[in-house]
């Protein structure tokens, strides 16, 4: 069993545990995720580690659907059945120069680990947070702290510059020499963010979020198409080289389920499992 | 042995083969002629005292037999269930030469099971000798090798990946042919053994190499559970599973009692699995379970089949339509599969394995209609861990090198099971660790 330390909301349906996991904790680098199985009979999931401290890790996430929707509803003391990672190869830090580290929405978690360890060996880091609008922001003061510099886009305009996480991007390689990119956040996103730094021949990471059964290697669920070869992304990724990416094939297969999905969160509605209230949000 | 239906229409996950009653496993048992040489023991990779258990049988001492076949083999309702006796123990029995052989496997399974159902006991355990032992994995291999290391009084940690323990026995091999609560019940006499076993645990990412090797010696069975795939057009497409994926949804995550487990799977109108072995006659069988019309293809002669005779068998009782001399080239569909593209397979000469060759056959395509597509054309080593152990000598196949100890090419290290011998069996699993598990405490005791 593994204990939630503490529980909050960050934004709208986003959600923050703190949950002890020893094992995990104590070798998590950036980069890297873990599977949770939040009870007896749920599903296993898996969820970025956004940070560590001591023997808890953090996650944050969005309320999508059953299992997330349930997690949003645990409270500082409840438990989950299990927890395995850090899975996946962690981020290929080192001294690259000038790094730019991106997060499209709840893909913002995973920015602030992989900003501190690129400071750490000796980047120039900036950061920047995409959001729909400001109320879905997070980790801003994080980020800030960590960075070097960092810039704020909403589509909306409600806070920082109106506009895509891309634009902001693609100002930056037009007005100085970029080594290095990340960026985590949907599919679309991350395609679309990718594609800026491709005619500039910049080195680019993204992390892939396919759908995942054991995390460790021996499905096959996972897999993904880069540089026209299948790559199991829980153990050869999650983060690959951008350029390489077939997104459309992994968007294609992130959607298999969508039907069983809508089927799930009913029966979980009308089997009255107490997380109704996190979903009438 | 009475199986439990033999119709076609089989929703339920219940146990097929229902076993012998106590009246029938005596009369069995008087059958053994009690060879002065017996060659069914030379048959039984941990070597059973068979003639000694299967005498206590016909003298009615069900609790003398249980305790003869476990100073050998601690999970034998596993095993009389699982193992391939036909070409094990059985097969070598003289009796079979004339008539049928004795029936050691159902005699297995009758008083392992008569024994769950009247208490368990546990076999003596050695003094503690101070020394631990850390094993990865929990599949056969891994729990043989850490009773066996237990019971010469080491301290034992097993870590395993998956929330359940059992490797292969839990997420692989369907209930209907190894109830999982049996599976349990036997992995709980490993515990009582004072064996304890961290889950959640994946070596190589949960705990480092150093960590690992901090250990006195150190035992892997990590199995063979990385799924190939054919590498055909039309792999990715939503409703393609490998063997893999499609078992560990239905029979670790239980994905047959959507939505009241989470876990989803796609049920599939028109089922096509690829493979010819028992892994594929299990996908099979689970598609059949959940409403599938399900057809089998396999590209050499049906005499060629690699599963068990039984498995066949069962499998088409059940109504799975098995297709021989054919392969898939091609997944069709847009999003989804609506179809499996196969080509005829024609046999030529023989090949390295003394069966002919198959080679496909010009414009001899056919498609099946499909809208899942399951592949069971084999599993390698799990590359994670021995990856990152470099001094680990491998083969061909990422199989670790071992010699008849099961010593690996770094000191302390042994690995025994599928990862050094490829995907085989869940008995050849137990013996490997046996020996290696006597020679980590031949090394642990010289010390
Ligand atoms: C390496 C990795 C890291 C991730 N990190 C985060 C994170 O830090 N925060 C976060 O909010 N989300 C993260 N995700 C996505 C997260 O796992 C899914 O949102 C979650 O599984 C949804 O589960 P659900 O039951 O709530 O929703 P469902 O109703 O099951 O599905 C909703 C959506 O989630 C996707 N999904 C469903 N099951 C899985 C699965 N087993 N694996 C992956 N995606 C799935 C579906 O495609 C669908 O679009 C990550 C995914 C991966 C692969
Ligand atoms: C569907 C199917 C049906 C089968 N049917 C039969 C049958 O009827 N009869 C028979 O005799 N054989 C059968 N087999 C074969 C048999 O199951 C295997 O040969 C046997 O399980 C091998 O045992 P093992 O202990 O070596 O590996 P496994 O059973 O594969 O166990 C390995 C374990 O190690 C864990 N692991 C891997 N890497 C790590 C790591 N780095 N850290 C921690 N844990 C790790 C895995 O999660 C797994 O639990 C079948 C196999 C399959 C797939
Ligand atoms: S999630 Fe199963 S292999 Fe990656």
């Amino acid at each position: 069993m593994y204990l939630v330390e503490e529980a909050a909301q960050l934004a709208d349906r986003v959600f923050q545990l703190w949950i002890r996991a020893p094992q995990v904790a104590r070798h998590a680098r950036a980069g890297q995720f873990l599977i949770v199985r939040a009870h007896e009979n749920g599903e296993r999931i898996p969820l970025t580690i956004s940070a560590s401290r001591g023997d808890a890790v953090r996650v944050i996430f969005m309320a999508v659907g059953k299992t997330t929707g349930y997690l949003s509803t645990l409270k500082k003391g409840d438990v989950l059945s299990d927890i395995v990672g850090p899975l996946g190869k962690p981020s290929e830090i080192k001294k690259y120069g000038t790094v730019v580290v991106i997060g499209g929405g709840v893909g913002i978690a995973s920015t602030p680990i992989i900003a501190r360890e690129a400071k750490e060996a000796g980047n120039h880091v900036i950061g920047i947070c995409g959001s729909r609008n400001k109320d879905l922001l997070i980790l801003e003061d994080e980020m800030a702290a960590i960075c070097d510099e960092l810039f704020i886009t909403t589509d909306d305009g409600s806070k920082g510059i109106h506009g895509f996480a891309a634009s902001v991007l693609e100002q930056l390689l037009k007005e100085r020499k970029i080594d290095c990119v990340w960026i985590v956040g949907p599919a679309i996103m991350m395609k679309v963010t990718s594609n800026v730094t491709r005619p500039y021949g910049v080195r680019t990471f993204v992390s892939l979020n396919p759908i995942m059964v054991d995390g460790t290697g021996m499905c096959g669920s996972c897999r993904v198409t880069v540089g026209g070869e299948t790559k199991f992304a829980c153990v050869d990724g999650p983060e690959f080289d951008a350029h390489q990416v077939d997104f459309d094939s992994l968007m294609q297969r992130q959607r298999m389920y969508v039907d069983e999905e809508k089927a799930s969160v009913e029966h979980h509605h009308h089997g009255g499992c107490g997380c109704c209230g996190s979903e009438q949000r | 042995m009475t199986a439990s239906r033999a119709v076609r229409e089989v929703r339920d996950f219940n146990e097929v083969n229902r076993g012998i009653s106590a009246e029938n496993a005596v009369f069995e048992a008087l059958r053994c002629l009690d060879c002065v040489r017996p060659t069914c023991v030379t048959g039984c990779p941990v070597g059973i005292d068979i003639p000694a258990f299967v005498q206590q049988v016909a003298a009615g001492d069900f609790a003398g037999a249980v305790a003869t076949i476990k100073r050998d083999n601690m999970l034998p309702a596993i095993c009389g269930r699982v193992c391939p006796q036909e070409s094990q123990c059985e097969g070598a029995c003289i009796l079979g030469k004339n008539e049928k052989p004795v029936s050691i496997g159902a005699l297995e399974r009758f008083v392992a099971d008569w024994e769950r159902e009247h208490g368990m006991t546990l076999p003596g355990t050695a003094a503690p000798s101070g020394r631990r032992v850390a094993v990865v994995g929990s599949g056969p291999a891994g729990l043989t090798a850490a009773a066996e290391l237990a019971r010469f009084g080491h301290a034992v940690t097993v870590f395993e990946s998956l929330h359940e323990a059992g490797g292969v026995l839990t997420y692989g091999i369907p209930n209907f042919r190894l109830p999982k609560e049996i599976v349990r019940a036997e992995i709980d006499q490993v515990k009582r053994l004072g064996v304890e076993i961290r889950l959640n645990h994946l070596v190589g990412r949960s705990v480092s190499p150093d960590e690992l090797l901090s250990y006195d010696a150190v035992f892997l069975g990590t199995g063979a559970g990385l799924p190939y795939f054919m590498g055909i057009e039309g792999e990715n497409l939503n409703g393609v599973y490998s063997a893999n994926e499609f078992l560990t949804r239905v029979n670790l995550m239980h994905a047959d009692c959507f939505p009241a487990f989470d876990t989803p799977v796609k049920r599939g109108c028109n089922v096509v699995v690829v493979g010819g072995g028992n892994v594929a006659m299990d996908a099979a069988r689970v598609a059949r379970r959940l409403g599938g019309e399900v057809t089998l293809v396999y590209r050499r002669r049906e005499e060629d089949l690699p599963a068990r005779a039984v498995e066949i068998e069962n499998a088409r009782a059940e109504g799975v339509h098995i297709v021989c001399c054919a392969n898939p080239v091609r997944v069709v569909g847009e999003k989804n599969v609506q179809a499996v593209e196969c080509v005829r397979m024609s046999m030529c000469e023989l090949d390295e394995s003394g069966r002919p060759k198959p080679s496909s056959i010009e414009e001899s395509n056919f498609l099946i209609e499909a809208d899942v597509f399951i592949e069971a054309i084999g599993q390698g080593p799990n590359p994670l861990l021995v990856s990152m152990l470099p001094q680990l000598d491998r083969a061909q196949r990422g199989n670790v090198v071992v010699d008849a100890d099961g010593q690996t090419t770094l000191a302390r290290v042994y690995a025994g099971g599928d990862v050094a011998t490829g995907a085989a069996t869940v008995i050849w699993a137990m013996g490997s660790a046996k020996k290696a598990a006597a020679a980590i405490d031949r090394i642990l005791r010289k010390e």
